[in-house]
C-alpha cells in the first residue's frame, strides 16, 4: 500500500518533470520546426508517461496520451507539418494530462468534454491507415506497431547487457529480446562467459549479455524504446551498422562491413575504440574493396557521432536520476551551519589557547568547513533558466489571448540561484511578466501608428554582480504614464495633491499597496494586489526592486537579490556588550572617528573621508542603546544602493561566517534586525540589515 | 484520534509572577530553562526581553511582568525560561516566557476551572483562559496564544511608537519613500 504510494508518487513527480520538458520542447519547435531532436524528446517524454502510467495503474492517463503519441509519431515521421494549430493542440493536450494527473491527487478535476474535444482533434491528425494505432490496447507492451512508411531499412548493432540485479526489478530480459525479434531479421549472440561457477553463482544475479544484429525499418529510437523501462539498469549500444541503400557499389561494402563488425562483436570490444585504434585496418579495408577514403571515414565518424550522442544522453539521464527532496537539503545546509558555528568556536578557543598544533587543527577545519559550506551552498544553486523557460509559454498564451504579438528574450538563463530564492522569485516574476504583456506592451495597431515594430519585445535577463544577482525584465512598451500615476495616487488618497514627486518617486507609488492603473480588471492583471505584494516578497528576500520607465520607450524593472539565504559573509562589530553583524558585501572600508572629529562636525553626523562627505549613524543611538559610548569609535562606511553610509560602532571585531537564524513571526515588524547568528561563544549577533537604517537616514 | 486526546489534559505547569500563582496548559510546555543571558533586540516592544541561544536556534523570551504590568523584580536564583509552543498568525513558533519560578505539574479537573471574573484582577481578562481551583487557592490559567494574537497589534502598535520616522503619516511615508528596500 505504501509502497504503491510511493510510486506513485514518484511517477507524479517523474511526470511534472516530462510535462515541463514537453513544453520546453514544443516551444522550441515553434521556433524551430525543423527540430528533428526537439520532436523526438516530446515524443520519448509521452512515450514514458504513457508507459509509466499504465504501468501504476493511470489508465486515464496512458488512454489519452497514447493518442498523441500516435500524433506526435505521425510528426516523428514527417508526415504532418508544424504549424500553430499543432503546437497549440500539444500544449492543450500536455495540460490536459497535467490536469488528469492532478485530479488523481485530488487538485482540481478533469473536464471531459475538454478531453473529448482534444481527441477528436488529435484522431483528425492521424492518417487514416494508423486509425488501428490509435486504439490503446492495455496492458500491451506492442502497441508500438510498425508503421508501414519505412522505405529504409537499416542493420543495428545491439549490444545489450543488463544490470546484474535486473530480474530483482520484475524485468525479463528474455521478453525484451523477443520484442526486438519481432521488429525483422536478426542474428542473435548470447554471450555466457561471465557465468560464474557455481559455488559463487547467486541465482538471481543476471550474467548473460546479447550481442544482436537487426536489420529493420525501425529507427533506432523505436530500438531504443524497447529497453525503456531497463535503460537505467543495463549497458546499452545501438548502432547502426548499415543503412541498405539500392545500389551494388555499396553491397559489397557492406558484407565485409558486417563481416568486420561481427568479429568484433564476438571479441566484444567496444567497435569505437577499436576502430579509431585500427586505422590502418580501415585503409586496407579501401584498398582492398576499392572504396574511398571519404565512405570509410564518414562511416567511422558517423559511429563515432551516434555513440558520442547517445553517450551524452546517456550521462544527462544520469545527472538528472538523482532525486533529493528540497527538506533534505534543508537540513544539510542547517546542520553545515552548525557546524560554521562550532568551527567558528574551535577557531577562537585555539587562538586563545595559543597552543600551535591545536591552532593548526583548527585551520583546518576552517579550510574545510569552508569548503564544505560552499559545496553545499553550490547544490542548492540552479540556473535561473529554469524558470525563464516557463514564462515563455506565459507570454505565449497571454499575448495571443489579448491579440498582441509579443517576442519573449532571455539572457543569462545559466545564471545560478539559491533554490529557494528561485523558488520565491516565482511569482513575483509571473507578475511582473503579465504587467508587461497586460500594461506594457501596446497592440500591433497602436505599435504600427506609433512608428514601432508590430512585434513587442520583451527582454528577461539575469547577471551576477558581486554577492548578488540582477535581474533585469524590460518591454518595449507604453512605459508608464506618471499623470496618470499621480492622479491615481491622490485619488486613492495615497498622496495629497500638492504634493511635489520626481518622476522616480511617482513610478515608486505603484508599489503601494492597493494600488492599480489598470481601468478594466482582467483575468490577466489590475486587481491592484500586485505589486505590493511583489516588492514585499523581494525585500523578504533580501532584495530590492528598482523601476525605471520612458513614455513611449518602455518599462525596466531592476530586481537585485542576494545569491543566497542562509549564510552570508558579515562584519562583526559591537556595540555596550552586544555583537552585530554587517553584510560584508556592502562594507567598503573602516575608519576611526575620535572625540575630535565628531566635535568637529558640530552635530551634522557628517564624516569626510578623502575629500568626500559622508553621511553616518550612531547605532548606539538609533538601536536605543544604553551605556557611555567610548572615546575611540569606529565608522563602518557601506554602500548602500549606491549611496555611502557610515555606522558608528564602538568596536569592529572581524570578518564573520553568519549563518543566518530567522527570528521568527514574533520580530516581524522590526526591521532594522533581518536576523540573528551564533557566535562561537555561544552568544547571540544580531544582522543589521543596511537597506532599513539607510532608510532612517533618509528620513 | 489519539492526538486529540493528548491535546485535552487537564495538567497544567504552575509557575509563580509576582508571589501569585498562574498556570499554562501543559500540553504547550515544551521544556524549562535556567536564567541565560538574553540579546536585547532594539526597537522592541519593552516585555519582550530580547532572543536566548537555545541549543542553535533563536528563540524570543517575553517578560510576562511587563506584559501583564507588574512591578518589575531582580532576577534570582530561582528564575527561568518557561520554552512554549505558540502559534502566531498561523504560523507554530516557539517562545519563551520568564517567570520568578516554576512550581509544579498539576491536575486541574474542567469543573474546577471557572471563567475569568470580569473586575478585580490585574490582569487583562483576555489572557485568561480561567481560574483554577486547587487546595482553596485559585491559579490564573494563562493562555500564550492570546498573549501574543493581542500582544501582536500591541506589539505593532508600540514598535511603530518606537519609530521617529515612522510617527509620521502613511502619506508622507509613500511620499518621501525611496526605492529602498521598504516593506
Amino acid at each position: 500500500m505504501n509502497e504503491t504510494t510511493n510510486f506513485n508518487d514518484i511517477f507524479r513527480q517523474e511526470a511534472d518533470e516530462l510535462l515541463f520538458e514537453i513544453e520546453e520542447a514544443v516551444l522550441e519547435i515553434e521556433e524551430n520546426p525543423d527540430d528533428k531532436e526537439a520532436i523526438n524528446r516530446i515524443f520519448r517524454a509521452v512515450h514514458t508517461i504513457k508507459g509509466s502510467g499504465g504501468m501504476l495503474g493511470f489508465t486515464r492517463v496512458a488512454q489519452f496520451t497514447h493518442t498523441l503519441e500516435t500524433v506526435l509519431d505521425t510528426l516523428r515521421e514527417g508526415r504532418l507539418t508544424v504549424d500553430k494549430n499543432l503546437i497549440n493542440l500539444i500544449l492543450r493536450s500536455r495540460d490536459h494530462i497535467k490536469s488528469i494527473l492532478d485530479s488523481t491527487s485530488g487538485v482540481g478535476e478533469i473536464d471531459p468534454d475538454q478531453e473529448k474535444i482534444l481527441l477528436t482533434q488529435l484522431n483528425d491528425l492521424i492518417p487514416l491507415d494508423d486509425d488501428k494505432n490509435a486504439q490503446y490496447e492495455s496492458g500491451n507492451g506492442q502497441e508500438e506497431t510498425l508503421s508501414k512508411y519505412s522505405p529504409k531499412e537499416s542493420i543495428y548493432r545491439i549490444t545489450f547487457k543488463p544490470g546484474k540485479d535486473i530480474f530483482r526489478t520484475g524485468t525479463d530480459p528474455g521478453l525484451l529480446i523477443e520484442e526486438l525479434k519481432s521488429f525483422g531479421d536478426h542474428n542473435i549472440i548470447l554471450h555466457y562467459k561471465n557465468i560464474p561457477s557455481i559455488d559463487v553463482l547467486i541465482p538471481d544475479e543476471c550474467y548473460l549479455s546479447w550481442d544482436i544484429i537487426l536489420t529493420t525499418s525501425q529507427t533506432a529510437d523505436d530500438i531504443k524504446d524497447v529497453f525503456i523501462f531497463v535503460e537505467d539498469n543495463c549497458e546499452l549500444t545501438i548502432d547502426i551498422v548499415d543503412e541498405l541503400i539500392e545500389g551494388d557499389d555499396y553491397k559489397e561494402v557492406k558484407k565485409i562491413g558486417e563481416i568486420l563488425v561481427e568479429r568484433q562483436v564476438i571479441s566484444e570490444e567496444d567497435i569505437k575504440s577499436t576502430l579509431n585504434d585500427q586505422k590502418r585496418l580501415g585503409e586496407l579495408l579501401i584498398e582492398k574493396n576499392k572504396v574511398d577514403y571519404d565512405t570509410i571515414e564518414t562511416a567511422l565518424a558517423e559511429q563515432t557521432q551516434i555513440k558520442k550522442t547517445r553517450e551524452k544522453h546517456r550521462e544527462e539521464i544520469k545527472a538528472s536520476s538523482l532525486r533529493v527532496t528540497s527538506e533534505k537539503l534543508d537540513s544539510l545546509v542547517d546542520l553545515v551551519g552548525e557546524l560554521v558555528t562550532v568551527q567558528a568556536r574551535l577557531s577562537q578557543f585555539s587562538s586563545v589557547m595559543d597552543h600551535s598544533e591545536l591552532l593548526s587543527i583548527a585551520e583546518e577545519v576552517e579550510k574545510l568547513t569552508t569548503e564544505l559550506r560552499d559545496n553545499t551552498m553550490d547544490i542548492r544553486m540552479m540556473p535561473i533558466g529554469t524558470i525563464f523557460s516557463k514564462f515563455k509559454r506565459l507570454v505565449r498564451d497571454l499575448s495571443s489571448d489579448l491579440g498582441k504579438s509579443i517576442n519573449l528574450l532571455t539572457e543569462g538563463a545559466e545564471t545560478e540561484l539559491d533554490k529557494t530564492v528561485i523558488d520565491r522569485l516565482d511569482d513575483p516574476l509571473v507578475h511582473l511578466i503579465r504587467n508587461c504583456i497586460d500594461h506594457g506592451i501596446e497592440t500591433p495597431s497602436v505599435r504600427k501608428e506609433n512608428g514601432k515594430q508590430e512585434t513587442g519585445t520583451i527582454k528577461l535577463s539575469a547577471v551576477h554582480k558581486g554577492a548578488y544577482v540582477v535581474i533585469t525584465i524590460k518591454d518595449d512598451g507604453a512605459g508608464l504614464n506618471a499623470d496618470a500615476i499621480k492622479e491615481k495616487a491622490i485619488e486613492k488618497g495615497i498622496i495629497q495633491r500638492e504634493a511635489v514627486l520626481s518622476e522616480k518617486q511617482i513610478y515608486e507609488l505603484i508599489f503601494t499597496p492597493g494600488f492599480s492603473t489598470a481601468t478594466t480588471v482582467t483575468n490577466i492583471s489590475g486587481r491592484g494586489v500586485g505589486m505590493d505584494v511583489v516588492k514585499r516578497t523581494i525585500v523578504s528576500l533580501r532584495g530590492s526592486i528598482e523601476l525605471d520607465s520612458s513614455p513611449g520607450q518602455g518599462t525596466m524593472i531592476t530586481l537585485k537579490l542576494p545569491l543566497t539565504l542562509a549564510i552570508i559573509n558579515g562584519l562583526l562589530v559591537s556595540i555596550a556588550d552586544t555583537c552585530y553583524i554587517l553584510p560584508l558585501a556592502t562594507v567598503e572600508e573602516c575608519v576611526e572617528l575620535t572625540q575630535e572629529n565628531s566635535d568637529q562636525s558640530h552635530g551634522s553626523n557628517l564624516l569626510n573621508v578623502r575629500g568626500e562627505i559622508v553621511p553616518y549613524i550612531r547605532l548606539r543611538d538609533h538601536l536605543n542603546i544604553e551605556g557611555k559610548r567610548p572615546n575611540l569609535e569606529h565608522i563602518v562606511i557601506t554602500d548602500v544602493q549606491d549611496k555611502r553610509i557610515g555606522f558608528v560602532v564602538d568596536k569592529v571585531i572581524g570578518g564573520h561566517q553568519t549563518v543566518i537564524k530567522a527570528l521568527g513571526p514574533a520580530f516581524k515588524y522590526v526591521r532594522e534586525v533581518s536576523g540573528a547568528t551564533i557566535l562561537g561563544d555561544g552568544k547571540i549577533a544580531l544582522i543589521l540589515d543596511v537597506n532599513a537604517l539607510m532608510l532612517f537616514k533618509e528620513h | 484520534m489519539a492526538t486529540t486526546e493528548i491535546l485535552e489534559t487537564n495538567k497544567y505547569l504552575s509557575f509563580k509572577l509576582d508571589n501569585e500563582i498562574y498556570a499554562f496548559d501543559i500540553s504547550q510546555v515544551r521544556e524549562v530553562l535556567d536564567y541565560t543571558e538574553i540579546t536585547k533586540v532594539p526597537k522592541m516592544p519593552a516585555f519582550v526581553k530580547g532572543i536566548i541561544n537555545l541549543r542553535g536556534g533563536v528563540v524570543p523570551v517575553v517578560d510576562l511582568r511587563r506584559k501583564f504590568d507588574l512591578p518589575s523584580s531582580e532576577n534570582t536564583v530561582n528564575t527561568c525560561i518557561i520554552i512554549m509552543d505558540i502559534t502566531i498568525d498561523n504560523e507554530k513558533t516557539l517562545i519563551g516566557a520568564l517567570a520568578d519560578s516554576v512550581q509544579e505539574v498539576m491536575t486541574i479537573e474542567p469543573d474546577f476551572i471557572e471563567p475569568p471574573p470580569k473586575i478585580g484582577t490585574r490582569l487583562n481578562t483576555e489572557f485568561i483562559r480561567g481560574m483554577g481551583k486547587k487546595n482553596d487557592k485559585f491559579i490564573i490559567i494563562i493562555d500564550i496564544d492570546k498573549v501574543f494574537s493581542s500582544g501582536e497589534a500591541y506589539m505593532l502598535q508600540e514598535t511603530k511608537e518606537c519609530r521617529q520616522f515612522e510617527d509620521t503619516s502613511q502619506e508622507d511615508m509613500e511620499k518621501n519613500n525611496n526605492e529602498n528596500g521598504d516593506k
